[in-house]
C-alpha cells in the first residue's frame, strides 16, 4: 500500500485536508522516543488504498524543534509526499516545497484555502508555478473539499521533478523571490474592519475582554452540549439499565457482594449517584456524567483550536504567564486540564524548561477543576446557588495564581520568551473538529478512565472491609477541627483520593451545610484523581512528584482552613 | 528624517517600518524569515503589551507574537508618518 505524508508548514489546513482524505479510521500514534504525535487514517480512490500520514508542521527540513525532527523523518516513509501550501501565503511556504522537492521524491503541491486568497485579492498563476517547480499543483479548499478529488487523482503516477537543486539557503530565498513575483499578483490590500476586528484580540486592553468572553462561551457551549447529552441519551440509557440490576440485586440479596457491586439500595431501589456499587455509581459515574462533558468539552475546545484563537489568547495571557514562570504557551496545559488533567500534564512536555514543565504539571493537578469534577461540582453546589460556585472556582483561582507567584520564586532559572506565527481567524471545519474530539475522547475511554474504575473497585474493596473506617477515625478529630467537617465526611475524603469524582457523591447524604460543602468539595478538588497522579509521578520523576505532593497537602490545607475561617469562622 | 537604523521596542503601535537587518543566532533568523520577516519587508506593528510583555508585529499580512529581547533583534527603519 502506498504512504502519502501531508507536508507542510503549521496553520495551512493540513489537518483539514487530512480529515477531508480520511475515513473514519483514524489514529493518533507517538513517534518512537519523542513527545511527537501525529495522525494516520486510510484514503481510498478507484479502488486504491492510500496510507495517509498527517505530519506535524515544519517550516523547513533543518529542524528547530522536535516536531519538526518527526516531520521530517517521516518523509523516509513517504511514496507521495502531498505539500499542504497557503495560498494566502505562498512567499512564506515556497521554501519548504523546493526543499522538499530537491529531496527527489514524488511531491505534489496542494494549493490549499485557494478561496481565500482569491477573496483577498492574491491571483496565482497554477499553470506557471507547475512549470516552474515541474511538479503537479492543486488548488484545494479543504475546508469545503473543493478540489480533494483532482488532488486525489494525480497522487496515483506522481514524477519526480527534474528541478536543477539550489545551493544554499541564500538560493533558496532568492528562487522563492523569483518564482512569487512570476505567479503572483495581488490587488491592493485593505485594512478592513474586519481585520482590525481581529487586531484588536491581540491589544492588552481588549484582548483580555475578548480571552473572558471566548473562555466563557466555552464552558457555556461545554454546559448546554453537556446537559443534552446527559438528559437526552444517557439517563434514559441508565433508566433502561435500572431494570437488570435490580434483578441483580434481588438475585444476590443482602450480603458483602451486594455492597461491592450494586451498593446501598435507597428508598428500595439503585440511586445512581449515591448507592456507590461498582455496577451502579461505578458506571453511572464515569458513563451517565463525567463521559457526556468530556465529549462537549474536546468538542468546544476543537472549535477554539480551529478558529485560531488560541495563539492569541496564548499572547494576551504572556504577560501573566511569565509572572507564575510560564509564558503563553502554558496556557495549552490549563486548557487541556480543564478537559481531563492527564493530557493536560502530557502536553507541559512541549515546555522548554525543567522550571515551566514543573510549575505547569504541579498546578494543573493542583489548581485546575477537570470536567469531570466540574460537571460533579455543578449537580451538588449548584442547587444551593451561584455563591458557593463562584467561591469554589474563586478560591481554585487564588490557589493558581498564589501558588504559581510561589513557584516562580523557587528557582531563578529565566523563562525564555514567547514566539508564535498567529494564523488568520478562519471558519473551523466541523468534520475535522468532529474527528479530533472522537480520537480525543477514544483515548479518554482507553487511557484515562480505566484507571478511574480501579481506583473505585478498589476504594470499594476497602469500604467493604472496613479499613477506610477504621482509618477515618483517626483523622476525623482533625477534619472537625481544621476543616469544620463532620466525622462521617471522614471516610468519604479518605476513600475520596481513590474516586474523586464519586466522592462529591458521597458528601450528598451526610446533610452538610453548603459551607461545609463547599470546603469538602474544594479540599478534594486540589488532589489529583488516580490517573492524573500516575502521569505527574511518571513525568515528574520521583524527587520531583515528591514535592508536587507535598505542595499539594500544604496547599490543600492551608486553602481548606483559609475557607473554614471565611465560611465557617473559628 | 530618520536615517538610522532603529530597534523595534521604539515603534508606536500603528506605525509602521522597513525590515533593515537581523541579528541574533542562525536559527533564530531562519525562523523569522521563515515566517516572513526578512531584509526589505515592511512591518507593521499590531501590538505592544505593557510590563516587559510580548510585541505582535504584521508582515505580509500575517501576524507574529515575540517576546521583547527576541524583537530587539529586528532592527527597522520607521516610515515616514
Amino acid at each position: 500500500m502506498k504512504t502519502i505524508v501531508l507536508m507542510g508548514d503549521p496553520n495551512v489546513g493540513k489537518s483539514v485536508l487530512f480529515s477531508r482524505l480520511t475515513g473514519v479510521d483514524v489514529i493518533s500514534s507517538n513517534y518512537p522516543g519523542t513527545t511527537v504525535d501525529f495522525t494516520r487514517g486510510r484514503a481510498s480512490s478507484h479502488g486504491d488504498t492510500f496510507d495517509v500520514i498527517d505530519a506535524p508542521g515544519a517550516y523547513s527540513l533543518t529542524p528547530t524543534n522536535k516536531a519538526e525532527e518527526v516531520a521530517v523523518s517521516l518523509l523516509d516513509r513517504a511514496d507521495v509526499i502531498v505539500n499542504v501550501v497557503d495560498a494566502t501565503s505562498l512567499e512564506r511556504c515556497l521554501p519548504l516545497t523546493i526543499e522538499l522537492i530537491e529531496r527527489r521524491q514524488p511531491v505534489v503541491v496542494a494549493l490549499n484555502m485557494w478561496d481565500e486568497a482569491e477573496h483577498l485579492g492574491i491571483s496565482i498563476n497554477v499553470h506557471e508555478l507547475e512549470g516552474l517547480l515541474k511538479v503537479p499543483v492543486v488548488p484545494t479548499v479543504a475546508i469545503t473539499g473543493e478540489g480533494v478529488r483532482a488532488l486525489v487523482q494525480r497522487l496515483g503516477d506522481v514524477p519526480i521533478s527534474d528541478r536543477p537543486g539550489s545551493k544554499n539557503r541564500d538560493e533558496v530565498w532568492s528562487e522563492v523571490g523569483r518564482i512569487v513575483r512570476r505567479v503572483q499578483a495581488i490587488e491592493h490590500r485593505h485594512h478592513t474592519f474586519r481585520n482590525r476586528l481581529a487586531d484588536a484580540t491581540v491589544k492588552p486592553g481588549a484582548g483580555l475582554v475578548t480571552a473572558a468572553a471566548a473562555l466563557f462561551a466555552l464552558f457555556w457551549l461545554v454546559r448546554v452540549v453537556g446537559e443534552v447529552l446527559v438528559h437526552r441519551v444517557l439517563e434514559p440509557l441508565f433508566e433502561l439499565y435500572r431494570v437488570p440490576v435490580m434483578r441483580l440485586s434481588e438475585w444476590l440479596g443482602p450480603g458483602f457482594l451486594h455492597d461491592v457491586l450494586v451498593g446501598r439500595l435507597i428508598d428500595g431501589t439503585v440511586d445512581f449517584v449515591q448507592s456507590l456499587g461498582i455496577l451502579t455509581t461505578g458506571l453511572f459515574m464515569p458513563f451517565g456524567m463525567v463521559l457526556p462533558y468530556v465529549v462537549a468539552f474536546y468538542f468546544a475546545l476543537g472549535l477554539l483550536e480551529d478558529s485560531g484563537y488560541l495563539p492569541r489568547l496564548a499572547t494576551v495571557t504572556d504577560t501573566f504567564f511569565h509572572r507564575i514562570g510560564l509564558h503563553g504557551h502554558g496556557i495549552v496545559p490549563v486548557l487541556l486540564g480543564l478537559g481531563c488533567k492527564v493530557p493536560g500534564v502530557l502536553s507541559a512536555r512541549a515546555l522548554e524548561t525543567r522550571k515551566q514543565r514543573f510549575i505547569a504539571i504541579t498546578l494543573v493537578g493542583i489548581a485546575i477543576p477537570c470536567t469531570a469534577y466540574t460537571a460533579m461540582v455543578f449537580g451538588v453546589l449548584g442547587r444551593y446557588g451561584m455563591r458557593y460556585l463562584l467561591l469554589f472556582y474563586g478560591t481554585l483561582g487564588v490557589v493558581f495564581i498564589v501558588l504559581g507567584l510561589l513557584l516562580n520564586r523557587l528557582s531563578r532559572e529565566e523563562t525564555p520568551e514567547l514566539f508564535l506565527d498567529i494564523p488568520p481567524y478562519r471558519r473551523p471545519s466541523l468534520l475535522a473538529v468532529a474527528k479530533k474530539t472522537w480520537m480525543r475522547v477514544r483515548w479518554f475511554l482507553s487511557d484515562a478512565l480505566p484507571l478511574l474504575f480501579v481506583g473505585v473497585v478498589v476504594a470499594s474493596l476497602l469500604d467493604a472491609i472496613g479499613l477506610t473506617h477504621a482509618l477515618a477515625r483517626y483523622a476525623a478529630p482533625f477534619m472537625k477541627m481544621w476543616f469544620d467537617l463532620p466525622g462521617e465526611a471522614a471516610p468519604a475524603l479518605l476513600s475520596g483520593l481513590l474516586r474523586k469524582e464519586m466522592a462529591v457523591g458521597m458528601l450528598v447524604p451526610l446533610s452538610l451545610s453548603p459551607a461545609q460543602l463547599t470546603i469538602g468539595i474544594t479540599v478534594f478538588a486540589l488532589f489529583p484523581c488516580v490517573a492524573t497522579f500516575g502521569v505527574m509521578a511518571k513525568e515528574l520523576g520521583a524527587k520531583d512528584m515528591l514535592k508536587a505532593v507535598a505542595i499539594m497537602i500544604l496547599t490543600a490545607t492551608a486553602a481548606g482552613g483559609i475557607l473554614r475561617l471565611v465560611l465557617v469562622g473559628m | 528624517m530618520e536615517t538610522t537604523k532603529h530597534l523595534i521596542a521604539q515603534l508606536r503601535e500603528g506605525k509602521l517600518a522597513t525590515v533593515v537587518a537581523l541579528q541574533g543566532g542562525h536559527l533564530f533568523q531562519e525562523r523569522l524569515r521563515s515566517l516572513g520577516v526578512k531584509e526589505g519587508k515592511i512591518l507593521l506593528m499590531v501590538a505592544k503589551h505593557p510590563f516587559a510583555g510580548p510585541l505582535v508585529v504584521e508582515v505580509d499580512g500575517r501576524q507574529i507574537t515575540l517576546g521583547r529581547k527576541m524583537a530587539q533583534r529586528i532592527l527597522v527603519k520607521p516610515q515616514a508618518p
